[in-house]
């Protein structure tokens, strides 16, 4: 992927600054988002600290012109986004009989919406270039299912059903789509969980330890790199073997 | 100076991938020149950027043959 432009949502930190790191030590520009001017100068400085050509860019994805403006800066900065990894992602977590119109909407709007609106956005440029490669970041959750996660569960598989249909509209025009569903990643947002609730999680990993965000990088570079080139509408699972396929 | 009719059909048979002389004032993109939904979408792209317009959505599903194409751009855009 050398000198192919990269952007990653949501990379100021976890599994999102891995991505962005590990795409740009495989020789790829890297534009990394971030909702606050704070993150987006954080990423700046990791990126130029590792030697990675790219920048930060404030963007909050549920703002629709934020989103052209942001794209307009960066093809005239860097030109057309031929990497795209959705992975900016909250959880506003409720159990369904007291869920609040608002932590579903704010869900729907941050984790599945987004992606529609990336994708849209980065299609036309993809299918003229005739390549494109996009990675949209699910969840186990979203094949399996979670107590107080019914919102975030429904967005993630709703990247499955959305990133199959993608990959039919445009494989013709050697865009690929896939899902990379981590299972249970060593992150702020599982670091927010008790001793009791991780321990209980880790029961049900084969491997028996937390993911490392660097290992969801690695499975994100492979579907973007060249080597994966005949793999479309997948889903790869990085989860310790907590749900098989 | 190739005048617009001659620069579309030029468009046409570059993003259908088919021979100039088959592509007739008359020819349905879809029915008669094997394009699918999405190589339209990409030929009305195409046509914008020649002629340097925007073409709405609704226009664009409203442009089916060559003439409709020719039509639109001879209404709509100044070159």
């Amino acid at each position: 992927m050398q000198n192919r432009i990269a952007l990653v949502t949501g990379a100021s930190r976890g599994i999102g600054r891995a991505i962005a790191q590990k795409l740009g030590s495989h020789g790829a520009i890297v534009i990394g988002t971030a909702t606050t001017q704070t993150g987006a100068d954080s990423i700046g400085q990791y990126l130029s600290n590792a030697g990675i050509r790219g920048a930060g860019s404030v963007l909050n994805v549920r703002d629709a012109d934020q989103v052209n403006s942001a794209f307009e800066a960066i093809r005239e900065k860097f030109g057309e986004v031929e990497i795209l990894v959705n992975n900016a992602g909250i959880t506003r977590d409720n159990l369904l009989v007291r869920m609040k119109d608002e932590e579903w909407d704010e869900i729907m709007e941050t984790n599945l919406k987004s992606v529609f609106r990336l994708c849209r956005t980065v299609l036309r440029a993809m299918m003229k270039a005739r390549y494109g490669r996009i990675i949209n970041i699910s969840s186990v959750v979203g094949t399996i299912g979670n107590i107080g996660q019914a919102n975030y569960a429904a967005a993630k598989a709703g990247m499955f059903g959305f990133g199959k249909s993608l990959a039919r509209e445009v494989g013709s025009r050697n865009i690929t789509v896939n899902c990379v569903a981590p299972g249970f990643i060593d992150t702020d947002m599982t670091r927010a969980l008790s001793e009791e609730q991780q321990q209980s999680l880790i029961q049900h990993v084969p491997l028996g330890r937390l993911g490392a965000a660097e290992e969801v990088a690695s499975a994100v570079a492979f579907l973007a790199s060249s080597e994966a080139g005949y793999i479309t509408g997948s889903t790869l699972h990085v989860n310790g073997g907590m749900y098989m396929d | 100076m190739e005048n617009v009719e001659q620069r579309i059909k030029k468009i046409v048979a570059e993003q259908l991938g088919v021979k100039e002389e088959e592509v007739k004032n008359e020819s349905s993109f879809v029915n008669d020149l094997g394009a699918d939904s999405l190589d339209t979408v990409e030929l009305v792209m195409a046509l914008e950027e020649e002629f340097e317009c925007e073409i709405p959505d609704e226009q664009a599903e409203k442009i089916n043959t060559v003439q409709e194409a020719i039509d639109y751009v001879t209404e709509n855009a100044g070159n």
